[in-house]
């Protein structure tokens, strides 16, 4: 099934290129206002479109790609950067107090729904894309440390390592050098689809108004903009959906490609 | 409507007919939706409008009251003796009146809320209103006398306020969950989060209400808003938030859209003892950097009228002092640098929930970055617009629409959150204030737009329109703002 790679990942470095060539180069000054040419309809001068203030709907999405994907991307990494060595470590040490202490933990942050978290988050750290990055971040631990312990046990009783530690490795090497390149793979699946969720969560804390500060451009923003004004101009709010939309479809795909390229077991089950 | 009245069997036979389909039904209740639910019924000890905005002369009334128009007319009290001297004012009450509880309105209940009001412990939000009172006495039951200490040319305009209404000491108890007052509505239910429900009051003094029952939705989400019009769920909108989805209702056969003028002047507030707001060059600077006609079609979408001081256009008294500041960036670029600040500057912008202040904030923010001051926008709530900005001055630039009527008085106070500080104003607003001839207060009311214009003391940007929605065949609403008040007392449905 390459099929899904191939359109997944198409649709993924579509939005990255746009959010990278957005660094050097948009078709228009993403805050310049020209309010006699607002509500434009997709013309030739304006891709998508102009928005209630006449800025250009094509620009705001080229800049809007870089906050979305920034934003995802550093709140996937604190989720890692955090969660996995969490999970090793629950692992390594499993029945033990920290063990329970970790997987409780993880319990807690779980029970709540992430949205509300993050609200919760930005709620009390007042809102901004960084807040918006460390409240995502923060809901993208548990999901790692689980995942991790997880894969990590059924390691843990396997040959190879029994020898390492027969040959008299701590944990802590264990760990890192055999258990943690052979759950890489796992890893790097459900980043991929922690970090379409975390766009997602990034669309819906600035629709809400707790994201990126204006004027700073973003998806959830535009949509919330769009709101009032759909019966007027609807590819107000159609662009930026379908932008999310397609960006998380593509990182979905991405995804699940990915996995039937790395997950050795199921690349055997389906051929 | 009257039919209503008449013996049951006659009733039935109306709503037989109705039922019929042979008449249209005859509609005798009404549902008017606003965006602000109030926070307690209590008009004479809250700030919050809202609560005019259901209660004014629907069920409150004062001495003199405010019309449609802005004009002040007799209220409770039908008429009225100014001594020679200006200080005594002789109120001559309506006979029979009765306040919704059975109790009869007398002097006494005057008294009650004129002293209540202006008391040291008082809770009202304009205590300047009742400021020069010394006295007030009752001379019989239907005669009271207030004593000022000094003239007060606009001292019935101030008891024709919100905060000025009469209570009775009977049930003030309760006021703010169930308010008795002597209007042409009697309170029946609060549903709170939902709804504000009053019924007519049968023994109404004056010309009755011809609307039976009234009911107030609170919708705060502009697409709920829209929505709910769009579906007759509600008959009404007052202040809609959305101004651009007005064209629709404009044309929708359905519909009819009155747009008239608030109270509210539209400002760039501006923290004028904070550096550099300090330097009467940078507000002027900013005044230059700011395109009003952009930020009226990009925030109102057309809707609203430029204003160059803190004074409402359709005041016969206003001054046009648009040219003053007329949007001029290089001008701007030039003040500034002569102001030591050629790079310009970074500050914050408040901006409180309504549109015109948060799209209104975007425009400015671009506006003034293109002469190089940065603006950092943030979005705040009301209650910590009112905690921050407006009780603890902490903030470089803000919008608000200030909505109350004839206010160019707030700035002869210093501590005002704005913190404008001019002893030459203060100075004349206190002349104004103890002046009744009408021709001297025009010249001082001009004279004081005048000063706060030179001075830049705020960015001036428009003057909020009144924006109401209606199904056609709503009459009798009023279409302007005199003050924040949704008087339904003469409204009906057409036949």
């Amino acid at each position: 099934m390459k099929r899904n790679l191939i359109l997944g990942g198409l649709l993924s470095s579509l939005v990255v290129l746009a959010a990278l060539i957005s660094f050097v180069w948009t078709p228009y000054d993403v805050a310049a206002m020209d309010i006699p040419a607002k509500l434009r309809p997709p013309s030739m001068t304006h891709w998508f479109g102009t928005d209630h203030f006449g800025r250009d709907m094509f620009s705001m999405i080229m800049v809007g790609a870089r906050t979305s994907i920034a934003v995802a991307l550093v709140a996937v990494g604190i989720g890692m950067a955090l969660g996995i060595p969490l999970g090793l470590m629950a692992a390594a040490r499993k029945d033990s107090w920290l063990d329970e202490l970790i997987m409780r933990g993880n319990d807690l942050v779980f029970a709540f729904p992430s949205l509300v978290i993050a609200i919760l988050i930005t709620a009390i750290l007042g809102p901004g894309a960084v807040n918006a990055i460390i409240a995502i971040g923060i809901f993208n631990i548990p999901v790692f440390a689980r995942i991790t312990r997880g894969a990590a046990l059924s390691l843990w009783e396997r040959e190879f390592i029994m020898a390492a530690r027969v040959a008299g490795k701590s944990q802590a090497r264990i760990s890192f050098e055999h258990i943690l390149p052979n759950v890489l793979n796992l890893l790097i699946v459900q980043g991929t689809i922690q970090f379409s969720l975390g766009i997602l969560a990034e669309a819906g804390l600035s629709y809400v108004g707790l994201g990126a500060q204006p004027p700073v451009p973003s998806w959830g923003r535009m949509l919330a903009d769009a709101q009032t004004m759909v019966s007027l101009a609807p590819h107000m709010a159609l662009i930026p959906g379908l932008a999310i939309v397609l960006t998380v479809l593509g990182l979905n795909l991405l995804g699940d490609g990915l996995r039937d390229l790395l997950d050795p077991k199921l690349r055997v089950r389906r051929s | 409507m009257k039919i209503f009245r008449h013996p049951r069997s006659l009733t039935s036979a109306v709503a037989l007919v109705a039922a019929l389909g042979a008449a249209p039904a005859l509609a005798s209740d009404i549902t008017v939706a606003m965006q602000l639910e109030p926070p307690h019924l209590d008009p004479t000890s809250a700030a919050a409008g809202a609560i005019d905005s259901v209660l004014y002369s629907n069920v409150f009334e004062g001495l003199t009251r405010f019309m449609g128009d802005g004009s002040v007319v007799p209220g409770l009290a039908e008429s009225w003796d100014i001594s020679e001297d200006g200080t005594t004012y002789t109120f001559h009450l309506h006979d029979g009146v009765k306040f919704h509880d059975g109790t009869t309105m007398d002097a006494e209940d005057v008294k009650f809320s004129l002293d209540r009001a202006r008391a040291e412990d008082s809770a009202n939000a304009q205590k300047a209103l009742f400021a020069g009172i010394t006295e007030v006495e009752v001379i019989d039951p239907l005669t009271v006398k207030v004593t000022l200490d000094a003239p007060n040319g606009s001292f019935l305009f101030n008891m024709a306020w919100g905060d000025a209404v009469i209570v009775a000491p009977e049930s003030i108890e309760g006021i703010k969950q169930h308010p008795v007052g002597t209007g042409a509505f009697e309170f029946k239910e609060w549903v709170q989060g939902d709804k504000i429900v009053l019924d007519k009051n049968p023994d109404y003094w004056g010309t009755p209400a011809k609307l039976d029952e009234v009911t107030f939705k609170f919708i705060s989400d502009p697409t709920a808003a829209f929505a709910a019009v769009m579906a007759e769920d509600v008959d009404v909108f007052t202040a809609f938030p959305a101004p651009e989805n007005l064209p629709m209702f404009e044309a929708d056969p359905r519909f009819q859209v009155l747009v008239g003028s608030t109270e509210g002047e539209t400002i760039l507030s501006t923290n004028n003892k904070r550096a550099p707001f300090d330097n009467k060059l940078v507000r002027e600077a900013m005044a230059h950097a700011i395109d009003r006609q952009a930020l009226i079609d990009g925030a109102m979408f057309g809707y609203g009228t430029p204003i160059g001081t803190h004074f409402a256009p359709h005041n016969p008294a206003y001054v046009d002092l648009t040219a003053q500041s007329a949007y001029d960036p290089e001008l701007s670029k030039k003040l500034l640098a002569e102001a030591g600040l050629p790079d310009g500057f970074e500050t914050t912008l408040h901006l409180p929930p309504p549109s015109y202040a948060r799209r209104g904030g975007e425009i400015i923010a671009a506006q003034l970055a293109a002469v190089g001051i940065k603006a950092q926008i943030i979005n705040v709530e009301w209650a910590q617009w009112l905690e921050t900005v407006f009780k603890g001055k902490d903030f470089g630039l803000t919008i608000v629409s200030h909505t109350e009527p004839m206010d160019i008085g707030i700035y002869a106070r210093p501590d005002y959150y704005f913190q404008y500080d001019n002893p030459a104003f203060q100075e004349l607003i206190k002349t104004l204030n103890v002046t009744s001839d009408p021709a001297e207060r025009t010249a001082m009311l001009q004279q004081a737009q005048k000063i706060i214009a030179d001075d830049y003391v705020n960015g001036y940007l428009f003057q909020l329109p009144a924006l109401t929605v209606a199904k056609v065949g709503v009459q009798g609403l009023w279409a302007n703002a005199p003050t924040q008040a949704t008087d339904l007392t003469a409204v009906s449905w057409a036949d």
